[in-house]
């Protein structure tokens, strides 16, 4: 078990997500950046569908109730065990009655904390990632225990050294794949959307991503269409809504680019008024 | 019946297929035809299948690196579609009391639409409405079949507090909330039923290509109905259409 002294600013339980559930309107929801809560499953030798914790901005202070091993990757949120700072991206061995807590935000927006196994809250659906109507819970709060495996015996991982590597996250090209309303475009707005430096805006979350500049636009709706985390969409007002992994299912304004798996992953990294850009790639 | 279908590379991992932009009953007929037969074939990695008005998204486990591979694949299962896999369709009555105290905006709409309160409810509950999928939220219907007469733009800045359960309508639809949720849609009664319930094992008791009623009750009614579901005992009565 680990309890929560203090639950952080957003912190919530996530996996690769929920499959399946789609067509009764179930977000696939999932860690937001995905290679950095890999890239912690793979340094503790967990499994990529090991559930992790996604902390945003502000860290939780978290205490062990068993002994184990942990990686913090992603945001640099200046980590510290029992008051003695620790490294992103290194296996730390954990001993029980350990606390786990965090300081300003350095780089990056959200962090993962992997521990040996794989948190084992409730899976609903065939994940464990929290999404209100789905599980009940929101986010983690005070006094809440987290449940997870007593490591076995304690593994001395050489995939440590592997050259893993976790992503810049000051890059602002965000790579873009043509959507399937990409062609309704006018030449001059598909230009001034790939030439323009947008701003993250502050309505952010895990839903979606808004940006600013507001474009001239006079695309129509279309007919409500499957979306998926990463289509950006137009809206009538001009507005670019990039869609994250708490997406809805479904949407009815033009999709006109569609981020790709790195570009999502880098793009969950921004916060308000950070500047990104789109680059045009080939599938 | 069969359709040109339009077939695209969405992202690195799903396939986009689309029907003529119209919203038809027999387009929602041939898709759901459609997405059956893919579930139901063997395709290597393919993880799963959402529909809407239009257009199907096929979603795969991993990066497709053969893409005109996986679409000659859908493409020869359109080309021998079975109707066997069709499954039996439902026609669902869903309670929705009517009352001044759900229906915060029908007074309003009353007057924008010049019809009696009595007939907006009359001409909102006498109508079938065709399921064409879900999507939105966990257990939100999509409802084609909105009398022409109640059609009404949405609200310019959406409410951000739509109780569980509200039904509104806004442009050509109607439908229900399944939570609480932010909406812009025009509230005129509330439906007692669980639209969605993750302690279900069906989660969500209709699916695309249902049909649905709604049935005016009273609030001791609406009341009993509640109480029913939290001891459940509450079944909704449905009729097998096919």
């Amino acid at each position: 078990m680990i309890t929560v002294l203090e639950p952080g600013l957003l912190s919530t339980i996530q996996d690769l997500g929920r499959f399946g559930y789609l067509d009764i309107g179930v977000p696939i929801c999932g860690v937001m950046d995905s290679n950095s809560a890999g890239l912690a499953n793979i340094l503790l030798g967990n499994e990529k569908e090991n559930a992790v914790l996604e902390m945003t901005m502000k860290g939780p202070k978290l205490l062990f109730n068993v002994s184990t091993q942990i990686v913090i990757t992603g945001a640099d949120i200046s980590p510290h065990l029992n008051d003695v700072s620790i490294d992103n991206d290194k296996i730390h061995d954990v001993k029980k009655d350990d606390i786990l807590g965090f300081g300003k935000l350095k780089t990056g927006l959200r962090a993962y904390l992997a521990v040996k196994d794989g948190f084992k809250t409730d899976m609903v659906f065939g994940s464990r990632s929290f999404y209100q109507p789905v599980t009940g819970l929101n986010q983690i709060s005070k006094n809440l225990k987290l449940a997870i495996n007593k490591p076995i015996l304690s593994v001395n991982n050489t995939v440590q050294l592997a050259k893993l590597k976790s992503v810049d996250f000051s890059k602002q090209f965000l790579d873009v794949y043509r959507g399937p309303e990409y062609s309704q475009l006018s030449k001059s707005q598909s230009n001034k959307i790939m030439e323009t430096p947008f701003l993250v805006s502050k309505l952010y979350n895990r839903m979606a991503y808004q940006l600013l500049p507001i474009i001239e636009n006079h695309l129509d709706s279309i007919i409500t269409s499957p979306v998926l985390p990463g289509t950006v969409q137009l809206t009538p007002s001009g507005r670019l809504i990039v869609l994250m992994r708490d997406c809805q299912t479904t949407g009815g304004y033009p999709r006109v680019l569609q981020l790709s798996e790195s570009a999502i992953n880098l793009l969950s990294q921004k916060k308000e008024r950070d500047i990104v850009k789109f680059k045009l790639v080939e599938m | 019946m069969k359709y040109y279908l339009k077939y695209k590379r969405y992202n690195e991992y799903s396939i986009l297929i689309e029907w003529p932009a119209v919203i038809d009953e027999d387009i929602l007929t041939n898709i759901i035809n459609f997405k059956n037969n893919i579930e139901n074939s063997y395709i290597e990695s393919l993880v799963e299948v959402n529909s809407a008005y239009n257009s199907i998204l096929v979603i795969y486990d991993c990066p497709i690196e053969d893409v005109n591979g996986k679409i000659n694949e859908l493409k020869r299962i359109y080309t021998y579609l079975s109707d066997a896999n069709l499954s039996s369709t439902y026609l669902w009555e869903i309670p929705v009391c009517y009352n001044e105290e759900f229906a915060i905006d029908l007074d309003h709409l009353s007057e924008r639409l010049k019809l009696s309160k009595s007939e907006i409810i009359t001409r909102h509950s006498q109508q079938i409405y065709t399921i064409y999928f879900l999507g939105f939220l966990p257990g939100f219907l999509y409802l084609g079949g909105l009398d022409k007469l109640l059609q009404c733009d949405r609200k310019s800045t959406p409410e951000l507090n739509i109780k569980k359960g509200a039904v509104g309508i806004g442009g050509n639809q109607t439908g229900v909330y399944p939570q609480n949720s932010p909406g812009g849609w025009h509230i005129i009664g509330n439906s007692p039923i669980q639209f969605f319930d993750a302690k279900r094992y069906n989660p969500c008791f209709a699916k695309a290509g249902d049909k649905i009623k709604f049935v005016p009750i009273e609030k001791q009614k609406y009341n009993e109905i509640i109480n029913a579901i939290a001891l459940k005992t509450y079944s909704l009565k449905r009729k097998l259409l096919k």
